[in-house]
C-alpha cells in the first residue's frame, strides 16, 4: 500500500473484460464506476486490492473489477475477507454485499466483523428488496411493502442497518445515496484511508422490484431538503437554502430553522465523527427527516491485526521455539535404547 | 511371594507381567483425569508402552455422586506393543459408589479393585442406585476389594498444611490412590511431585500438600497388609530412538506446524470449539512463536472461510471440527473446490447424528466426507489410525492440499484424538519435501485455471502479485479462462475434470500394505482410528494359530490405493470392521464389486473389543 511507488492509474485499469449484466438504470454501474474512480486515488498497487462479495445483485460486483476477486458463498463474505486480510494485511481488502446478504443469511459474520475491527471496507448496497431471487422483502423492507413473498404486505419490521452495526460497534459508519458517484468516491476513499472495519450503506435503488425506494430523499429535487450531508468538525446544516440545521433537544434531535427563534449557526450542533462515544452517532443514524447521509461515525480504535502482532511479538521475543523441533523435543522426553 | 528363609517373614516380591490395564473412576470433578495421566506419564518415562482412553460425561461437573457424572480414564501399560486402552481391566480404582455400579463389568474376575470406603455413604449409595451396600452384600465376592478410607487418611496427613481449606483437601485425595498405585507398580512419585513443583509454582502450601497425599498413598500401600503383592512391568521393546507421549489431537497439531515450516507457508487456522476438536485450536493458539495465525471465529462457517480466504491470500489453511461443524461447513467446502484452493479440513468423529454423543467415538461421518456437499464436489479423503500418526496424516492433509489445489478432509476420532501414545519423535527435516503450486511469473496467456498436466492442479496465483490479478467464484467458470460460463458442455467437462484430479491423486499415495499375511484365508479392513484394536485382534488370533488371516488400515480413502483391487484379490473372504453400520463398505462395495463384503459394526459410542473381534473373524476361517 505504499503510495509513494504506485503508478498512476485511471478507473480504466480496474475494468475487467467482462462484459457487466445489471439491470439498465440500476444504481450498481453508480457504485461500480465510483469504485473505480476511488481506487486510483488510494495510491495502492492494483495487485494489492482485493473484493470478495457473497451472492446476490452486488455480489457480482467482483467480476467486474480487473483486480484479485472471489465471488463467495451466499453471507459469507466478511469471513473469507477477515481471512484474506489476516493472511497479507498489506492488501486492501473490500467485501461487497447487499441488505440481504449482509444481514438475513450472513447476519452473523456481518456483526462479528464489525466488533473485531479488521482493517477491511464493507460496501452494502442497500435496496430493501431481493432483487437476484426477484423480488422478496429483505430485512430491510419496510413494514406494509407488497412483494412477491408478501403479496399482502410485509409484516416483519426492518433492521437499521445503521443502528445495527453501531449497536455490533462499528466504529466506521457512512451511508450516501446510489445517485452520488461524486460524494460516494469520496467516501470510499475515505474508508480505505481510515484503520479498522468501515462500512458504507449505499442507498441503492433497484429499478426492477423496488423502483424508488429511496426517491423521497435522494431524488435531485428533494434531497438537499430531506438529506442532511454531515462532514466533521462542520455544523448540522441543510437545506436548498442552507437554512435549516439540527440541535440537541433534550435527548432529541431538533430540525429548527435559521433565523427563527433567534436561531444562528453557532446554535447548531457540530459533527464530531471522530467521537468515541457513539450516541449522537446512534440519533444521526436513526434520523428519518432530515436523512443523515456521509459519513456518520469514523473513531479510530485500535486494529485487531495490531492487537495480534504485538503478541505476537511478544510471544516471539520470549520464546526458545524458534522452530518447530525446538517444541517436538522440548519438555518430557526419554530415550528408548 | 517368596518367604524369607532366615526370618520366616513373607517377602514382597514384585510379580512380573506383561500388561496390565489401570482404571481411575470417580466424579467428574475428582481428578481422575489427571490422576490417569501422570500414570501414564510416569509409565512411559519407565519405558513402557502405552496407550490411554478418557471416558468423561459431557457434563463440565455433574451432580456429585450421580451415574451419570462419572469420569474415567484408562491405561494400558506393558512391556510388549500395546496398541489398544484394553479392553477389560486388571486394576480397578472407583473413589465413589457410582464409579464402582458404572465400571464393574469391565474388570475381570478375580482381579483387584480399589474403593475410598468413606465415600460410601447411605447417600452416596442411594445415588448410584444401589439397594444395598455391594461392599457387604457379597455381590463383589469374585473379586479382590481393596477397601481404603481415602478420604480420611488424606485429611490426617494435611492436619499439619497451613493455609488450606476443605475444598483443597478434599481434592487431593485422588494423589493418594496414584501414590498406591505407584507403590503397587513399582514406579517412583518423583516425576510426579516434579508436576507438582512446575504447576504450583505460586502455590506453595499446594505442591506440600500434594506431595504429602501422594507419599501418604505410596507409604500406605507399602505398608498395608491388604496389598498382597507388588508387581512390575518391564519396559517395552520399542525402535530406538527420543520419544514423548502424546495426544492424538496435540500430534494434528504439530503435524500441521512441521508442514507450515516444510512449505515455508504460513499457518492460518479458522476454527470454532466443539467437542472433542477443540484441543487442535488450544494447542495452535500457543504457538505465535512460529507465526501461527489461529483465529477463533464466530461459528463453524466463518471458521472455514476464513480459511478459504487465508487460503486464497497464500496461506497454509486449515479448520478443525467434528461432525456437526463439518455439517456447517459443507457448502464452504464445495466453494473451496469448485475454485480449487488448498484447505485441510480435519473432521475428529464422535458419535452422531446431530448433537449424538458429543464425547464418545464413532467413525460414522465417513460419507459425510466423502459426499456431504451439494452437485458434485469430490475433495481427498484421509484418516490418521493412532494418536501418533495424527501427526503423519495432518502433514500429509497440507500436502496433498498444496501439491493437488483442493481441500481434503482428515478424518479422525474421539477415540484416538484423546488417547496417547509414545511417539517416536520426527523432525521437520525427516517429513517428506511439500512442492505448492504458488507461481509469481507473469505469462503470456495466462488463465487462473492452467492445470498441471500430470496432476490437472491449478496455478496458485495469490493476491499482491502483479500481473496475475484474476476472479474466482462459486459459478461454473470457462475450462480455459475461468470467467463465469454457462455453457452445458463446458459444465460437464468441468465436473469430470474435478473428478480426474481426485482421482489422479493415487499416483501421489503410498500402496495398500497388509500386516500379518499377504494373502490366505481372509482379509480384515479397517479405516483410520480401529488400527489399534483390529491389529490386536489379528495379532492374537495368529498367536492362537489362525494364520491366514491378513489386515489391511486403510489411511487413503478417497482415492484408494492404486493396488487395493489387487490386495482384495488375494484373500478368500473379506469382512470389513467399522465403528457404524457399514459406511466404508458400502465405498468398497461401489468400486469393487466383484468382491463379497462381510461386515462388522458396531455403534455403540465405544471402540472394538478383542473378543468381539476375535470371535467374528473365528465364524468366517
Amino acid at each position: 500500500m505504499e503510495a509513494t511507488s504506485v503508478k498512476k492509474y485511471t478507473f480504466k485499469d480496474f475494468t475487467s473484460d467482462q462484459e457487466v449484466r445489471w439491470c439498465p438504470g440500476c444504481d450498481d454501474y453508480v457504485i461500480l464506476r465510483s469504485m473505480q474512480k476511488a481506487l486510483p486515488e488510494m495510491g495502492i498497487a492494483k495487485e494489492n486490492a482485493v473484493f470478495i462479495s457473497g451472492i446476490g445483485c452486488s455480489s457480482r460486483f467482483p467480476y467486474y473489477m480487473d483486480t484479485y476477486g472471489m465471488h463467495s458463498i451466499h453471507g459469507r463474505a466478511p469471513g473469507i475477507a477477515s481471512g484474506v486480510k489476516l493472511a497479507n494485511p498489506k492488501l486492501s481488502v473490500w467485501v461487497m454485499t447487499g441488505d440481504g446478504d449482509s444481514m438475513a443469511i450472513g447476519g452473523n459474520h456481518f456483526i462479528h466483523v464489525l466488533r473485531r475491527n479488521i482493517d477491511l471496507n464493507i460496501v452494502m448496497f442497500n435496496n430493501e428488496i431481493y432483487g437476484l431471487t426477484k423480488g422478496q422483502f429483505s430485512p430491510t423492507s419496510v413494514i406494509g411493502q407488497k412483494t412477491k413473498s408478501s403479496p399482502y404486505g410485509n409484516t416483519q419490521p426492518p433492521f437499521s442497518p445503521g443502528e445495527l452495526a453501531l449497536g455490533a460497534n462499528a466504529r466506521f459508519f457512512a451511508r450516501i445515496g446510489g445517485n452520488n458517484p461524486k460524494a460516494m468516491t469520496q467516501i470510499f476513499i475515505d474508508a480505505h484511508k481510515y484503520k479498522g472495519t468501515s462500512l458504507v450503506e449505499v442507498l441503492q435503488n433497484c429499478v426492477i422490484f423496488n423502483d424508488g425506494c429511496f426517491a423521497n430523499v435522494t431524488d435531485k429535487d428533494v434531497k438537499q431538503d430531506k438529506q442532511i450531508y454531515l462532514e466533521h468538525g462542520k455544523p448540522m446544516i441543510f437545506g436548498k437554502n442552507s437554512d435549516k440545521g439540527l440541535v440537541l433537544n433534550g435527548i432529541k434531535l431538533e430540525v429548527v430553522t435559521l433565523g427563527e427563534n433567534g436561531i444562528t449557526l453557532e446554535d447548531l450542533l457540530v459533527h464530531n465523527a471522530k467521537e468515541k462515544d457513539k450516541t449522537l452517532h446512534q440519533m444521526l443514524v436513526r434520523l428519518d427527516y432530515p436523512m443523515a447521509t456521509g459519513i456518520i461515525r469514523s473513531f479510530e480504535d485500535v486494529t485487531l491485526e495490531e492487537r495480534e502482532d504485538y503478541l505476537t511479538a511478544q510471544v516471539k521475543a520470549n520464546s526458545n521455539f524458534k522452530k518447530a523441533d525446538d517444541l517436538f523435543f522440548s519438555g518430557e522426553t526419554y530415550q528408548v535404547k | 511371594m517368596i518367604t524369607n528363609t532366615e526370618t520366616g517373614k513373607v517377602v514382597l516380591q514384585p510379580e512380573v507381567l506383561e500388561a496390565v490395564v489401570v482404571r481411575f473412576v470417580g466424579d467428574s470433578g475428582d481428578g481422575m483425569q489427571l490422576t490417569g495421566t501422570q500414570f501414564t506419564d510416569t509409565s512411559a518415562m519407565f519405558g513402557n508402552d502405552i496407550a490411554t482412553f478418557p471416558n468423561y460425561p459431557s457434563e463440565i461437573r455433574a451432580p456429585q455422586g450421580s451415574l451419570y457424572g462419572v469420569s474415567g480414564f484408562q491405561v494400558h501399560i506393558g512391556s510388549i506393543e500395546v496398541s489398544t486402552p484394553g479392553d477389560n481391566v486388571d486394576l480397578l480404582v472407583a473413589m465413589n459408589p457410582a464409579g464402582l455400579k458404572t465400571n464393574l463389568y469391565a474388570v475381570k474376575p478375580g482381579h483387584t479393585i480399589i474403593v475410598d470406603i468413606d465415600s460410601f455413604t447411605k447417600k452416596n449409595l442411594e445415588k448410584a442406585e444401589y439397594k444395598t451396600n455391594p461392599l457387604e452384600d457379597g455381590s463383589l465376592d469374585n473379586f479382590r476389594v481393596i477397601e481404603v478410607a481415602m478420604s480420611s487418611l488424606t485429611k490426617e496427613a494435611l492436619k499439619d498444611v497451613v493455609g488450606l481449606d476443605n475444598k483443597s483437601i478434599t481434592r487431593s485425595k485422588n494423589m493418594f490412590s496414584l501414590g498406591m498405585i505407584y507403590w503397587m507398580y513399582n514406579r517412583s512419585t518423583e516425576h510426579t511431585v516434579e508436576f507438582f513443583n512446575k504447576k504450583f509454582k505460586s502455590k506453595p502450601e499446594l505442591i506440600e500438600s500434594n506431595t504429602k497425599v501422594l507419599n501418604a498413598g505410596f507409604y500406605y500401600a507399602e505398608t498395608l497388609e491388604l496389598i498382597p503383592n507388588s508387581y512390575t512391568i518391564s519396559p517395552a521393546k520399542l525402535p530406538t530412538g527420543t520419544y514423548r507421549i502424546i495426544m492424538g489431537n496435540t500430534a494434528t497439531a504439530w503435524g500441521l506446524l512441521a508442514a507450515a515450516e516444510k512449505s515455508g507457508l504460513e499457518l492460518f487456522l479458522g476454527s470454532y470449539p466443539i467437542t472433542p476438536a477443540t484441543d487442535i485450536l488450544h494447542e495452535l493458539v500457543k504457538h505465535k512463536h512460529f507465526g501461527v495465525k489461529a483465529f477463533q471465529a464466530e461459528d463453524e462457517i466463518a471458521g472455514v472461510t476464513s480459511a478459504i480466504g487465508a487460503s486464497f491470500a497464500g496461506n497454509l489453511a486449515v479448520t478443525t471440527t467434528s461432525g456437526p461443524g463439518l455439517a456447517l461447513k459443507g457448502e464452504a467446502i464445495g466453494l473451496a473446490m469448485i475454485i480449487e484452493l488448498p484447505l485441510v479440513v480435519i473432521n475428529v468423529q464422535r458419535g452422531g447424528p446431530s448433537t449424538g454423543l458429543p464425547t464418545k467415538t464413532e467413525q460414522s461421518d465417513l460419507l459425510q466426507a466423502m459426499y456431504g456437499r451439494n452437485g458434485e464436489s469430490p475433495v481427498i479423503v484421509i484418516a490418521a489410525s493412532t494418536p501418533g500418526n495424527c501427526f503423519n496424516f495432518a502433514y500429509e492433509a497440507a500436502r496433498l492440499a498444496l501439491e493437488h489445489m483442493t481441500p481434503v478432509i482428515l478424518l479422525t476420532d474421539g477415540y484416538i484424538a484423546n488417547g496417547s501414545a509414545p511417539w517416536k519423535i520426527q523432525t521437520v527435516a525427516d517429513m517428506p519435501e511439500i512442492k505448492n503450486r504458488k507461481i509469481t511469473e507473469v505469462k503470456e496467456n495466462w488463465h487462473p485455471y492452467n492445470r498441471h498436466e500430470k496432476t490437472l492442479a491449478r496455478d496458485w496465483a495469490i493476491p499482491g502479485t502483479p500481473g496475475l490479478e484474476h476472479r474466482v467464484g462459486g459459478l461454473e467458470k470457462d475450462s480455459v479462462t475461468g470467467n463465469v460460463s454457462y455453457i452445458p458442455e463446458n459444465h460437464e467437462k468441468m465436473t469430470h475434470t474435478r473428478a480426474e484430479k481426485i482421482r489422479l491423486v493415487k499416483n501421489n499415495i503410498p500402496l495398500l500394505e497388509t500386516e500379518f499375511a499377504d494373502s490366505g484365508d481372509l482379509l480384515v479392513i479397517g479405516w483410520g482410528g480401529t488400527y489399534g484394536s483390529l491389529h490386536s485382534a489379528v495379532k492374537q488370533i495368529h498367536g492362537e494359530g489362525y494364520k491366514k488371516i491378513g489386515y489391511a488400515n486403510f489411511n487413503y480413502i478417497n482415492p484408494m490405493p492404486k493396488n487395493t483391487e489387487e490386495v482384495l484379490s488375494r484373500f478368500k473372504k473379506i469382512i470389513v470392521c467399522e465403528l457404524n453400520s457399514g459406511q466404508f463398505a458400502s465405498i468398497l462395495k461401489i468400486n469393487h464389486s466383484k468382491f463379497e463384503f462381510f461386515q462388522h459394526n458396531k455403534i455403540q459410542g465405544l471402540p472394538f473389543s478383542n473378543d468381539e473381534l476375535i470371535e467374528q473373524f473365528k465364524k468366517l476361517v
